[in-house]
């Protein structure tokens, strides 16, 4: 298991501190009835004889964590000098990929978790209140976009908000506007891809707050009833504070879940508009050519951002355990 | 004793929190009955641009086909895009996933809720940690040296990398199970004369039933929902369905295709409905006792 684990970070970091090796070029001259020209060609049997003999490239050190598309220190600091205000500089970054990546993939995180939770906790507490037989069916239902394979979910809302399919028609005639495309424009897309990331997610907080609210101390909501509390200030003061571990539980577990955020952008063939850390990798070593290097310093960084989110909870959880034992 | 406090709901309380769910179900059950309901019509009824009540009437489907109703579109991807093949590749991954990771994952929360160290902790900080890095950035540091070891594309491969990934998770919640048996049961096991392998085989395995279940359902969720892993280290011919339906999108522009990929997205889907409805139970139990204990 370790082997499994630590392995694969200590490749990404040794991989992120090189590059792939420059291509060999030789001069060839074509010489023909029109006299001889020379032109640079790459030497194929060169360029694969280097590689095969160093597969991770050349050492660089640090320079894949300050290049174009990753920190791009020297752009950034251009930008800094050469614009005024701050709507100009914020532009400007947006169009270095890693800083895209980063803005979507947080703004994407601190806007799906809260309003999972939200969400969530309303649903929980409205199917808390059913008829027993109906509980089993809604739960049933409420489960299937969580269960659902990321992919397939987001494909199938993917279809339905096509400007041909049945959302993105109604929406058209909703607004009375026949050219709205939800998949033209980059605020719409960032929309929908957090609708998507809520409805994917729900479901997960309203089955944790659900078991919750049943174990729920029936005194104490009776003892709050007795002594006047309204309906809302039973909720405020007797269901919060029960619950609230869970809250916590969940947020934690969604802000991990939705930092990582690939499968949509996929699926919803958003990458034009909206990429996340995730699905930058993904591109990398996905294309014709596998940027190795690449990948691995966007990895790197993505796996220090997780760190950076997790070290309270970490922290959190190391001094109450060293309380317990 | 809940009837008393719910009782005295007034009525429109009640009349919103019913409105309320039946707008959460067909937010979250309608996307699934519409594209089940498209899957078996022709591209132009699914995606029309003149009614959209023709994807419920099926105009196009009946002037094309002679009928309402067409498995054109399964027939296409099953048999033409040959997704059967990766319909097996997707059964082969899930069971030896699951039975592996079972296996290890029964034998080693045994000796950890057995042991009394502080194993627990540090379990459970991995099965954290394991927990938030992206998979992504994992096969990242796998991919490369596989090609030059020459494992890549092989589905032994994309096995062992699955359980890997799946192994804290999987301990963790074994372990939260194993906790909760005494262990007075297996002691009282080996005074009747049982060795250690036997008091687990009978023992404490036929009590465990309920838990190793639902960790193997969970595993098998997700070994069979992993997009990353299959998608970047196996071969063409060997992939599963979600990477097989992410190459059907690469082709869509080709009329007809894009029916394939609703086909064959009804198709995986199917397995997950049959799991949710015969499981729920397991799954919501599941899911709380990590909440719980966590």
């Amino acid at each position: 298991m370790l082997l499994f684990i630590f392995l694969p970070i200590i490749s990404v970091v040794t991989q992120s501190l090189h590059i792939e090796h420059e291509q060999v070029f030789v001069e060839v001259e074509n010489c023909d009835f029109f006299g001889c020209k020379k032109s640079t060609m790459v030497d194929v049997e060169a360029t694969a004889a280097i590689k095969a003999e160093k597969p991770l490239g050349r050492f660089v050190g640090l320079e894949n964590y300050f290049n174009r598309s990753h920190f791009a220190s020297s752009e950034l600091a251009q930008a800094w000098r050469t614009t005024d205000s701050f709507g100009e500089f914020y532009d400007q970054v947006y169009n270095l990929p890693l800083y895209r990546a980063i803005i979507f993939t947080l703004v994407y995180t601190f806007t799906v978790t809260p309003l999972l939770i939200i969400l969530g906790f309303i649903i929980a507490i409205a199917v808390n209140s059913l008829h027993q037989r109906l509980k089993g069916l809604v739960i049933f239902f409420s489960l299937l976009p969580m269960i659902v394979t990321p992919l397939i979910g987001s494909l199938i809302l993917f279809w339905m908000i096509d400007s041909r399919g049945i959302i993105g028609s109604f929406l058209q005639q909703f607004f009375n506007d026949p050219d709205l495309s939800l998949k033209a424009s980059t605020p719409l897309m960032w929309i929908t891809l957090m609708v998507y990331g809520v409805w994917h997610s729900a479901p997960f907080a309203f089955v944790i707050f659900y078991a919750g609210l049943q174990t729920l101390p029936q005194d104490t909501l009776e003892s709050a009833m007795i002594d006047g509390a309204s309906r809302w200030e039973r909720i405020r003061y007797v269901v919060i504070p029960h619950i609230a571990p869970l809250v916590t539980f969940v947020a934690l577990i969604q802000l991990m879940d939705n930092f990582r955020v690939l499968e949509p952008i996929v699926g919803f063939n958003a990458s034009a508009h909206a990429t996340s850390l995730s699905s930058n990798i993904l591109n990398d070593l996905g294309g014709e050519s596998q940027l190795f290097a690449s990948a691995a310093t966007t990895s790197v960084i993505t796996i220090l951002g997780v760190v950076v989110l997790l070290s309270p909870v970490l922290y959190r959880t190391w001094r109450d355990w060293d309380r317990k034992v | 004793m809940t009837s008393s406090v719910v009782e005295n709901k007034s009525f429109s309380l009640r009349f919103i929190s019913t409105l309320f769910i039946a707008f959460w179900l067909m937010i979250a059950a309608f996307p699934f009955f519409w594209t089940f309901w498209g899957s078996f019509k022709v591209e132009l009824d699914f995606f029309s641009k003149e009614n959209w009540t023709n994807a419920i009437t099926g105009v196009r489907t009946l002037s094309t086909h002679g009928e309402a109703f067409t498995g054109a579109g399964y027939e296409g991807a099953w048999v033409q895009e040959e997704f059967w093949k990766a319909v097996i590749n997707t059964a082969l991954v899930c069971l030896f996933v699951v039975c592996t990771s079972l296996t290890i994952g029964t034998l080693g929360a045994y000796a950890l809720s057995r042991s009394g160290f502080r194993y627990a902790f540090w379990l459970l900080i991995i099965a954290l940690i394991f927990r938030a890095m992206p998979p992504i950035t994992l096969v990242a540091g796998y991919l490369l040296p596989f090609f030059e070891w020459g494992l890549w594309g092989k589905l032994s491969t994309t096995i062992v990398v699955l359980v890997a990934i799946n192994q804290p998770f999987t301990l963790w919640m074994l372990h939260s199970f194993f906790q909760k048996i005494p262990k007075e049961l297996d002691e009282s096991a080996m005074v009747d004369g049982c060795t250690n392998f036997q008091a687990f085989r009978y023992v404490i395995l036929p009590v465990m039933w309920p838990g190793v279940i639902t960790t193997g359902l969970f595993s098998f969720l997700l070994a069979y929902n992993d997009f990353v892993v299959t998608a970047l280290l196996l071969s063409k011919e060997n992939q599963t369905m979600v990477p097989k339906i992410a190459g059907f999108l690469g082709t869509t522009q080709t009329e007809g295709n894009v029916m394939f990929a609703v086909a064959a997205v009804v198709s995986a889907t199917f397995p997950l409905f049959v799991l949710v409805m015969f499981f729920q139970r397991q799954i919501v139990s599941g899911l709380t006792a990590g909440a719980v204990k966590g």
